[in-house]
């Protein structure tokens, strides 16, 4: 059973062409990685999945269930807001909320969520409580629990990042994203980074992370898209894609990346 | 004139010119978030209608303003009943010669109000489309409904970013109220103006100074607490 299913997705800004139809599965506990020059449309892959941005057509199931169908009309906000809690999204640049500290960063979602729950009223204290208990238990996991009362500004960029990782995580969602999710980072911090997404392989969280990190992803990935000008170029396992690619374009890119 | 005497009444007049302060302080913010989310609204008549206005009320001076605001209503029906009185009437007419002579605090307040909220709404527009796509874009992402977004991720945010321009207009206004002077509001600089005529001493008037300088003193150490109080934070 495919956790995420995508199929002939296209999508045009203005009159570029960014995505001239992608279509790929994804299986439960599999870690995708989509490689590629920049500008050949990885980042705008997530985006009209996770429904930042509409795609033109193009079908997208979650779990079997439709998520995205381009042949629809346009349908109710609240559904759209729901579906999109089974897609977690980790930014490049982070995009913590300033004005609160890293356990509030993470909680602050689920805690909103909670209010629309039917025993609300009756269980307050305790769903907070769970909720802060749940929260710091995942920042430990990322290696925070000595900074949930810091501001986002206090943090270095990896720590930012490892905050954005908890707050997508606290949510449980089907697949994570990532948006390149260490090219706004020192290449020191990048490291730290790689080492909790490689903690979230080993716990079989279906992944799909948009990178520049050649070696990483070929470490971590069960399977490996290689993007050019808005189609999959190259399909496979890292072995497939890094060490036979069949196309001359994939050759030419990943020989860039081998000093 | 025991100095005393003077004293007093140039605080009663002090007393005017914080109401006028105040009440346009009040009221101006609210209208101005409206006339902010005018301009920026998605739905092109009423950006534009918005805009207009602020054009129009930033682009002519406040004085004139004024005096629009207190005589027009008085114009206007003066007017009407002129017509009515050579025959011509219709509905329209007949409304306006209703309209009665403009109480001048009233006009002082819709005016002002009216003046304060369009440079409000600039600042307010400013801060809110300062706010980068990204924490609309996570705060979307982690399911949260637009007006969840909004009270709960970007107002902070706006709030921090506008206080220091805020800060600057509501000083301007502290000193603005002065204008009220010109449809004979008894504010500040009439209390202090009014002992060169009968008294002929200038003192008064220029001890008015001291007041609205005191008062922008004390504003300028409120705003700095806030700003320092927000400062936990950067954005």
């Amino acid at each position: 059973m495919s956790v995420l299913e995508v199929k002939d997705l296209m999508k045009s800004f203005g009159k570029t062409r960014v995505l001239k139809g992608v279509s790929f599965n994804l299986e439960e506990g599999e870690v995708l990685s989509i490689i590629g020059s920049s500008g050949s449309g990885k980042t705008t892959i997530l985006r009209c999945i996770n429904q930042l941005e509409t795609a033109d057509s193009g079908y997208i199931a979650v779990d079997d269930e439709v998520f995205f169908d381009g042949t629809q009309k346009k349908e109710n906000a609240t559904e759209k807001r729901k579906r999109q809690l089974l897609i977690g999204l980790v930014f490049q640049d982070f995009h913590l909320f300033p004005q609160y500290n890293v356990l509030k960063n993470v909680t602050l979602a689920a805690e909103l969520l909670a209010k629309e729950r039917e025993d609300y009223k009756h269980n307050k204290k305790q769903i907070h409580d769970e909720i802060v208990e749940k929260a710091k238990e995942i920042l430990r996991k990322v290696g925070l629990s000595d900074k949930l009362e810091n501001y986002p500004c206090e943090l270095s960029g990896g720590q930012k990042q490892r905050v954005s990782i908890a707050r997508a995580l606290m949510l449980e969602p089907k697949v994570l994203f990532f948006d390149e999710p260490t090219s706004a980072l020192d290449p020191e911090l990048t490291g730290e980074i790689l080492k909790v997404i490689k903690g979230l392989a080993e716990e079989k969280t279906t992944m799909v992370i948009v990178t520049h990190e050649m070696s990483f992803a070929k470490a971590v990935s069960t399977k490996v898209i290689f993007m050019d000008d808005g189609v999959i170029a190259e399909e496979g396992t890292p072995e497939e894609v890094f060490d036979n690619p069949k196309s001359e374009r994939t050759r030419a890119f990943i020989s860039k990346f081998d000093d | 004139m025991p100095v005393i005497e003077i004293i007093k009444s140039l605080f009663e007049g002090f007393g005017v010119s914080l109401e006028i302060f105040a009440l346009t302080l009040l009221l101006a913010i609210p209208l101005g978030l409206v006339i902010s989310f005018g301009s920026m609204s998605k739905f092109l008549p009423l950006k534009y209608v918005s805009k207009f206005i602020v054009w129009v009320i930033r682009g002519t001076p406040l004085m004139l303003q004024l005096i629009i605001i207190f005589y027009g209503p008085g114009l206007l029906s003066t007017w009407a009943n002129e017509m009515i009185a050579n025959g011509t009437t219709n509905f329209f007419i007949e409304w306006l010669s209703t309209w009665a002579v403009m109480d001048r605090f009233v006009a002082v307040i819709i005016s002002f109000v009216i003046n304060y909220a369009c440079y409000f709404s600039e600042i307010f527009r400013g801060g809110i489309e300062s706010i980068p796509k990204g924490q609309y874009e996570a705060g979307q992402v982690l399911g949260m409904t637009k007006s969840q977004i909004f009270f709960k991720i970007v107002l902070m945010q706006v709030v921090k970013r506008i206080i220091p321009p805020m800060s600057n207009e509501i000083i301007t206004l502290v000193k603005d109220t002065s204008l009220a002077r010109v449809i004979s509001v008894y504010e500040l600089i009439w209390a202090g103006q009014a002992f060169i005529k009968s008294s002929g001493i200038l003192w008064p008037l220029l001890t008015t100074g001291v007041f609205y300088l005191v008062f922008n003193g004390l504003l300028t150490v409120v705003f700095g607490k806030i700003e320092k109080k927000l400062d936990y934070y950067k954005i």
